[in-house]
């Protein structure tokens, strides 16, 4: 039969390339590889930064020397040489400035290749962006209008130049240095991330939004965001992140912090899409994150992530629902294809009254990979009433891949209502078929099959992300049943 | 039309159809009648293209077209229809993404652009009301918790939005009361005329009663062993299919 099989398919989709696996010739000044006190004290100088951030930073090191990585996630891999990655590289022509006719027009023509024009974004109203690349922010859109409103968006080492006072007072205070292994790495030598407060009262009246690019060979990104969402203030918040294909692993290990003061809402969505090696399991980014919002009295946190790329994943956005009647929310698609592995879930703290938390969490794997959702749900002894309800629902393609749940439920107060839903399923021959019988080719089923499987969660992503974020499924998908 | 020559096919080894020759011509419809396991299913997964099932000899021929090098989603989009007997389901796809998604697929395969979303609207609209269906039905998802009524109804709303040469109707009469059986009949024939042509296939006479044939056929065994007119379909009922085993002996 001269029919285009899934076969044909699967051959094509094997070979074809990480649509954004290119590398940019930039000027880049990057430190020499290893890590020791003294390298740290130097990027800490390199970034200008007062003597508080290089003792914390030291402190976080000191911290890390004695910790051990952590092996309890469901994932198998080399454990990075942190002696042989080099942990500052920056493009060298950004302006201190930053206005975009400074930039780097080799810069400029990365972002083309990445679908942002930055020209654009300075036309369009409704997303502001901040760019790192490698370690550093590069250009940051929309500052004068979001002054108007006394909103702050900026990178993270200019805010500790700016805005010390706001930076000492919350840097740490829901991801301390000592949390887990990589967050100690990261607190001792991230080199830059997003800064965003939001006043007392504030509805940000755009999306903001960070684009994350690892460029140079050789180098980690560990980047540090911390979002401050002030009393009865509003934001919505969006990440991207993709890398070239090279090799060798990538080491990302960012901190993410949300701090959501009385009556506030925060919403942050990721597309995640860093390089995912290639159909042999080779190179690809090793993404061990931290994240975690803290809600104060009344205040909502919501993580939306859309999880496609990356070799290796490691990953929990969590809420510590601190104040009564807070609310937190986890709604996730994790994809993994080939030889991906991803351990990703979410923890809900509740430690005050009337507390609620809501997890959906999609799983899809296909090829070899393994998926796997670990999620704690935590009522304290004081937090009555607290309402928890989760849904897991895992989606295999073909017969060589694995789905795997972990849920975790610890409970210290009797008058909790906690709801764990799962289901497992498999996307079946009769499916396909019967879109074939409709018309629909092969690979436009599995698209529209995987859509909704994972449409309560897309639905929870603002508009432009949400189209990015389908066709990123679709990418990431053909071709993998058989 | 449709003009099946000397099919034979099997499945897993087994040799299910054995030389089936039947000519449909636009404009008429067809039934096919027969007891458990004739391979009356068959057929119309064979028609549709299911790759699960080897043809092993025969042609199929649509409008003069061979089908048999054509993938079951070329065959769809050339102008067959299958209504499944048993509809699957699939989460999250609303009724109208599903519908929309392979009328597009069927405009690209012919070279046309994606209809206008108003025109869309619009036929969803005039077609649903055909069907009688409710409004939010089609926001549902696809056959997900249908009754086997609304199954059924769903796919020949698909029908009425695609507008086949040639649709199957795979035992449609199964599983539905006698309201939603007249509906179903009703929507078929308000669709047909004389460009097109249906095939039923059912075990029973009961929705012979509403879809009036032009020729019966009876299929046993693999083979189609009797054909006739509506009033055989009448005699098969009374007399179950015994009577003709024994005039073939």
């Amino acid at each position: 039969m001269s029919k285009y099989t899934e076969e044909d398919l699967k051959v094509e989709l094997e070979n074809k390339e990480y649509e954004y696996g290119f590398y940019t010739e930039l000027d880049s000044e990057t430190f020499p590889v290893g890590l020791n006190e003294d390298i740290i004290r130097a990027i800490s100088q390199k970034k200008e930064e007062p003597q508080w951030m290089t003792d914390w930073r030291i402190e976080a090191f000191r911290a890390w020397q004695e910790m051990e990585e952590p092996e309890w996630a469901n994932v198998q891999y080399e454990k990075p040489d942190f002696q042989a990655i080099s942990y500052y590289s920056a493009p060298k022509k950004v302006d201190p400035n930053k206005t975009l006719d400074d930039v780097d027009p080799e810069l400029l023509a990365m972002y083309k290749k990445l679908g942002i024009s930055i020209d654009e974004q300075k036309k369009m109203n409704n997303i502001a962006m901040d760019i790192v690349v490698d370690s550093v922010s590069v250009a940051t859109t929309f500052k004068k209008t979001l002054a108007e409103k006394g909103i702050i968006f900026m990178g993270i080492s200019e805010a500790i130049k700016e805005h010390p006072e706001l930076v000492q007072k919350y840097l740490g205070t829901v991801v301390p240095q000592k949390d887990n292994f990589y967050a100690a790495l990261n607190s001792a030598v991230f080199s830059d991330g997003s800064f965003c407060y939001i006043p007392k009262g504030v509805k940000c009246p755009m999306e903001l939004s960070t684009y994350f690019r690892i460029n140079q060979a050789g180098t980690g990104q560990f980047e540090r965001t911390l979002l401050i969402a002030d009393e009865g203030s509003y934001v919505s918040y969006l990440e991207g992140c993709t890398a070239p294909s090279r090799d060798e692993n990538q080491l990302h290990a960012a901190v993410v912090e949300l701090i959501a003061l009385e009556d506030a809402e925060i919403k942050y969505s990721t597309v995640q899409n860093w390089y995912p090696g290639n159909k042999e399991g080779k190179g690809g980014v090793f993404n061990f994150v931290t994240k975690r919002g803290l809600c104060e009295k009344n205040a909502k946190i919501s993580w939306t992530q859309v999880e496609t790329g990356s070799a290796v994943t490691w990953k929990y956005p969590s809420c510590v629902l601190k104040g009564d009647n807070s609310i937190g929310e986890f709604y996730s698609i994790a994809v993994t294809n080939n030889f991906q592995q991803a351990d990703t879930g979410t923890k809900m703290i509740h430690l005050g009254k009337n507390t609620k938390s809501t997890i959906i969490s999609k799983g899809i794997s296909a090829g070899k990979s393994q998926n796997s959702y670990r999620g704690l749900v935590q009522i304290g002894s004081r937090a009555d009433n607290a309402r928890n309800f989760s849904q897991c629902d895992s989606l295999l393609m073909g017969n060589n891949c694995g789905a795997h749940t972990f849920p975790y439920i610890e409970s210290k107060n009797a008058s909790a209502k906690i709801e764990h839903e799962a289901t497992t399923s498999k996307i079946g021959e009769d499916q396909v078929f019967y879109c074939n019988q409709r018309g629909i080719p092969t690979e436009k089923a599995i698209a529209l099959i995987v859509n909704g499987f994972s449409k309560d969660v897309l639905n929870k992503l603002p508009m432009e992300f949400a189209v990015e974020a389908q066709k990123l499924l679709e990418i990431s998908l053909e071709g993998s049943v058989g | 039309m449709l003009s099946i020559k000397n099919l034979h096919a099997s499945v897993e080894d087994k040799q299910i159809l054995k030389g089936i020759n039947l000519e449909i011509k636009a404009g008429e419809v067809h039934a096919i009648m027969g007891p458990n396991g004739a391979g009356k299913s068959t057929l119309s997964s064979i028609i549709a293209g299911n790759e699960n099932y080897e043809v092993s000899e025969g042609e199929i021929f649509l409008d003069g077209e061979d089908l048999s090098e054509l993938a079951p989603e070329e065959r769809a989009n050339k102008g067959v229809f299958l209504s499944f007997q048993y509809p699957v389901e699939i989460p999250g796809v609303s009724v109208t993404n599903f519908i929309k998604t392979a009328i597009n697929e069927k405009r690209k395969a012919n070279g046309q652009d994606e209809m206008p979303a108003n025109e869309m609207l619009k036929l969803i609209r005039e077609k649903s009301e055909l069907l009688e269906m409710d409004r939010k039905f089609l926001s549902r998802s696809l056959n997900e918790g249908f009754s086997g009524g609304e199954k059924k109804r769903n796919e020949i709303f698909q029908m009425a939005m695609l507008e086949p040469k040639i649709a199957i109707l795979d035992e449609t009469d199964s599983g539905l009361d006698i309201d939603a059986l007249r509906i179903v009949a009703n929507g078929v024939n308000k669709l047909k005329n004389e460009n097109n042509a249906v095939l039923v296939i059912t075990h029973y006479q009961r929705l012979l009663d509403y879809i009036i044939p032009d020729f019966v056929h009876v299929l046993m065994d693999g083979k189609i062993v009797k054909s006739g007119g509506a009033a055989l379909a009448l005699e098969l009922e009374e007399k179950g299919y015994d009577w003709i085993k024994s005039e073939l002996n």
